[in-house]
């Protein structure tokens, strides 16, 4: 028998010739892929940019400064987005009102982190009765509706608290009661979605094999369990602080929330409607700035959520 | 006798982010009435995709048929449009897929969904459908079947699920009943249940059967002719026996050597087909088994083999014959 | 399915407890209501003592949550100070619909102000909740159906912006357009404010010419986000496996959405009608306060900004109530409708 057999190429695995991708450059690839998202996340930088930068250009006493005698001005040179009905110029409230706004969104979302994913871990964890008590808590605390809450919270406790100074700021005690307020009331989502997510995970062999080498439960828990959770958590956080932006405008816009001098974009619309017709720039501007945020937050948060989602990454 | 159903060039492809993914290239084979066909290939070879363009359906947007011919009792189903294939599908070709947990509705009851095609296509009452409905349930061996109808699918077990599905393909008494992997997701001695199962609605209903699988050792059972797919082309069919027997094709060849069998002596290592399935989205231009083949010549690389007969109903596409390792 | 509803019941019923008992403590720490009740005139001692003792302030809280929801009225309460249990106390308790009397219009029972506000939250309530279900499931299924198509992509673009807007903006904005300048432009105009016009009275059409700005405003929101939700939920039905088979039954388009696609789409459907209920009534305070309505949510604003605390729980109180029911109401729909949850 003849053999006319050549070598055999090996085709197949010659293919294979860029190393496999690691899991954060297929999430940021695949959110690259995502039109809006990155629009979204321009947009955001943009913002916090204003918001930051702009500083460097007026003062905070600049905007709190009134001058009744200029109250009401539609935009002009001078004052590029106009004054308000006590004439304070806009423009510099609403960048330092846009300074609170992102620092209430993000600190409340780490609140929630922190409660949520604490809560829902040990819940789901352990189980048993510490479990039974804390979703029932949880499950109260859902039922209650949250704006209704956040403003008696808001109303009695606003009060309280001192102004602080931080960051050569002047914040009164208002921002913190509102920031505590906001987070202490949005956690339960997040912590049902940890729970579940713990539930399903501890079941997994490498939690065993991690329990049969002793790994106390503290570890297996923060080292093993939640680094596996982390995806839904993000997503959580980034659409939480859209929440907690638009949670903070409606309290302050109804006068609870964050109380003057300080401003907020909410507290700027505070009234606003009475001046609805006469002076449109009182309310179109920090309101624009507010759904700007907020949108450029959902498109990230959506672009996060297709990146990130497990089913996907099979591909 | 014009066979039942005649497949022509069959070609469809799916467009996709990452290009053009060429499931079925160019397929023709023939059915005839009663006959039972297996179609035998991996994963990914293109065995489901050409029965569900030959069922038309094929989600549209991203899959296309674009050449091809797919003559049942002398009419192309594909020059069908939607109304008249749905006359078609259910009543005279009807299908049964690999895994009857998804496949069936789980807030319908296993009742209502096998009565359905009789409503729709026979034009039964709803009393006359339920006791056909019991009946066949009694036919697939449902034990209690008065009583199941009104049960849903996620209270029965694996087994009896695809025996609901069989029942459901059955119901109008199809000419053709197309198999597409029903027993994969069951249990081994499962498996030999639902063929045996299949081969005696067979034999009390005379219709014709395609069954698809990766497993070899399940068509022996049933099927008396056999295709075998690579890479959405046909690279080998014949009779069941013969195949099994004389494999011409270097691929079925393999896949015949893969199968582990109990007359083998401990010790044998696993024969295992070297190399990865082919990719779909760039064929080269010659044969697509060459860059695993034990085989392969200079002439493979360059020229895409085409189906020659090598016996009485027995065709293979391969430059190289196998048993002389030359052509 | 009986079994589950009763133990459905059974779970709503500590979670009701544990809402008091929460709101309750919100309660008592909210500040001195006798103060409050005192307004600016300075009460006398005695006075004090007495109003204490009646109310039942200075026994220790538990005894005071249970009077609370229990009321005080069939037993003794010692008035004078002596020791000895002698009048009858005046509290019904919560169970009986007794939060108290307001401490704004004194001697109106909370319950009653509330009541009395409560049809006008409803009037706009409940169109507004079938609107927006009504509109979102139309949107989400057309645009599951239609896929990529130019109006699909529209929604969605649009859903985005009106999902990002705080109600009062989109309010703000919609006055603007619909009322202000309308009137300008000599088109006819929508009303902004209150449920009626005084000056024709309280009529059907003046009722729902007030109503459309506010349902507007509020159902822009609601229809954004959940269009999205049931888009993305059909979507999901509809590449199922199942959804193969029944076209390999040889059904039509129609016959698999209607009876095989929409039964599992209706499943998340209802999930979302259960998380709607008690935004659609916590919103009500913001929507109530733009538009000047006379509603529940509008009460709850004006009596909060004079500490009137009565009310507020009261209100917080049934609206949470609200919420529980209907989300008990969900689950047993949901139950009733996926068999596999009926069958374990």
């Amino acid at each position: 028998m003849e053999t006319t057999i050549t070598e055999t190429p090996q085709y197949g695995l010659e293919a294979l010739e860029a190393p496999p991708l690691s899991l954060r450059q297929l999430v940021w690839l695949r959110f690259r892929r995502h039109k809006m998202a990155l629009a979204g996340a321009v947009m955001l930088i943009l913002l916090i940019l204003y918001a930051t930068v702009g500083a460097l250009f007026f003062t905070e006493a600049y905007g709190n400064i009134t001058d009744t005698s200029i109250r009401l001005q539609a935009p002009s040179a001078e004052h590029p987005f106009g004054t308000d009905v006590v004439g304070r110029d806009l423009l510099a409230r609403t960048i330092y009102g846009g300074q609170i706004s992102l620092m209430i969104g993000l600190t409340a979302v780490l609140i929630v982190i922190i409660v949520g994913v604490l809560v829902g871990a040990i819940s789901g964890y352990y189980g048993g009765w510490i479990d039974g008590v804390l979703m029932r808590f949880a499950e109260a605390m859902f039922n209650i509706p949250t704006i209704p809450l956040l403003l008696v919270l808001s109303k009695m406790l606003s009060d309280k608290v001192p102004t602080i100074e931080l960051l050569g700021r002047e914040f009164s005690g208002s921002v913190v009661v509102i920031t505590a307020v906001i987070g202490l009331t949005s956690w339960m989502g997040l912590a049902r979605l940890v729970r579940a997510n713990f539930l399903s995970l501890k079941e997994q062999e490498f939690v065993t094999a991690a329990r049969s080498i002793g790994a106390s439960n503290f570890s297996i828990i923060f080292a093993h369990i939640l680094p596996n959770t982390v995806a839904p958590i993000i997503v959580s956080a980034t659409l939480g602080v859209a929440n907690a932006i638009i949670s903070e405008a409606y309290v302050s816009f109804l006068g609870v929330g964050v109380m003057p001098p300080t401003a907020t974009w909410g507290n700027m619309l505070n009234g606003a409607y009475k001046y609805l017709e006469t002076a449109p720039w009182t309310w179109i501007f920090p309101g624009s700035l507010i759904v700007l945020t907020v949108l450029s937050i959902n498109f990230v948060g959506d672009g996060l959520r297709d990146a990130l989602d497990p089913r996907a990454l099979v591909e | 006798m014009a066979p039942l159903l005649k497949v022509q060039d069959l070609t469809t492809r799916f467009r996709t982010l990452d290009g053009v993914v060429h499931a079925v290239n160019g397929i023709s084979y023939v059915l005839e009435e009663g006959e039972a066909l297996g179609i035998v290939g991996e994963s990914g070879c293109g065995k489901s995709v050409s029965v569900l363009s030959v069922m038309g359906l094929i989600p549209e947007p991203p899959g296309e048929i674009i050449a091809g011919q797919v003559l049942y009792q002398g009419q192309d189903l594909l020059k069908l449009d939607d109304e008249q294939m749905e006359h078609i599908r259910g009543r005279e070709i009807a299908m049964v897929f690999q895994d009857p947990m998804t496949s069936l509705n789980p807030v319908l009851t296993i009742g209502r969904q096998i009565s359905e095609p009789l409503i729709v296509h026979l034009g039964m009452g709803q009393e006359e459908a339920h006791r056909w409905t019991v009946d066949l349930l009694e036919k697939v061996g449902i034990p209690q079947a008065a009583d199941r109808y009104r049960d849903y699918p996620h209270q029965f077990s694996g087994g009896m699920r695809q025996r609901v599905m069989i029942a459901m393909a059955l119901a109008c008494a199809p000419s053709i009943l197309i198999a597409d992997e029903p027993t994969t997701a069951l249990d081994v001695t499962i498996q030999a249940q639902i063929v045996e199962l299949v081969k005696d609605l067979r034999d009390q209903l005379g219709m014709a059967v395609i069954w698809i699988t990766h497993d070899l050792g399940v068509i022996a059972g049933l099927a008396e002719r056999v295709i075998v797919m690579y890479a959405g082309f046909i690279v080998e069919r014949g009779h069941v026996d013969d195949i099994y027997a004389n494999p011409r094709h270097p691929y079925t060849l393999a896949l015949l050597k893969s199968l582990p069998r109990v007359d083998r002596t401990s010790g044998e290592k696993l024969a295992t087909i070297d190399g990865l399935p082919p990719d779909l989205l760039g064929l080269p231009p010659g044969c697509p088994f060459a860059p695993r083949c034990e085989y392969v010549v200079e002439r493979c690389v360059q020229e895409n083999p085409v189906l020659e007969p090598v016996g009485p109903n027995r065709e293979v596409a391969c430059w190289v014959d196998v048993t002389t390792r030359r052509e | 399915m009986t079994r589950y509803i009763i133990r459905r019941i059974l779970q709503a019923i500590p979670l009701l407890f544990i809402i008091s008992v929460m709101i309750f403590m919100l309660l008592r720490s909210s500040g001195d209501p006798i103060a409050v009740m005192g307004g600016r005139r300075t009460t006398r001692a005695e006075d004090r003592e007495r109003l204490t003792r009646l109310l039942g302030l200075d026994q220790p809280m538990h005894i005071q949550y249970i009077t609370w929801l229990i009321g005080n009225d069939w037993r003794l309460v010692d008035v004078d100070g002596d020791g000895i249990p002698e009048t009858p106390g005046v509290r019904k308790g919560a169970l009986r619909g007794d939060f108290g009397d307001s401490l704004m219009k004194r001697g109106v029972p909370a319950l009653d102000i509330i009541v009395e506000r409560l049809p006008n939250t409803i009037v706009l309530m409940i169109p507004a909740e079938i609107i927006i279900l009504a509109v979102s499931l139309a949107i989400g299924i057309y645009s599951a159906l239609k896929q990529y198509s130019l109006v699909d992509q529209l929604v969605t673009a649009g859903s985005f912006f009106g999902y990002s807007m705080p109600i009062f903006f989109i309010a703000l904005a919609s006055m603007y357009i619909f009322a202000v300048n309308f009137r300008k432009w000599g088109l006819p105009y929508l009303p902004t404010v209150g449920m009626f016009d005084p000056k024709v009275g309280k009529t059907a059409s003046q009722v729902a010419l007030h109503m459309v700005l506010p349902i507007f405003s509020m159902s822009v929101i609601s229809i954004s986000g959940y269009s999205r939700y049931i888009r993305s939920e059909m979507l999901e039905v509809i590449s199922q496996d199942y959804i193969r088979t029944a076209y390999a039954k040889g059904l039509s388009e129609r016959m698999v959405l209607v009876g095989h696609a929409l039964k599992n789409a209706a499943l998340p459907f209802v999930t979302l009608v259960g998380i709607d209920v008690p935004l659609l009534l916590g919103g009500a305070v913001v929507t109530e306060t733009i538009f000047a309505w006379p509603g529940m949510g509008r009460l709850f604003i004006d009596h909060l900004g004079r500490n009137d605390t009565p009310v507020v729980m009261g209100i917080l109180m049934m609206i949470s109530i609200a919420v529980v029911f209907s989300q008990l109401l969900v689950d047993i729909v949901y139950a009733w409708l996926d068999p596999r949850i009926r069958y374990t």
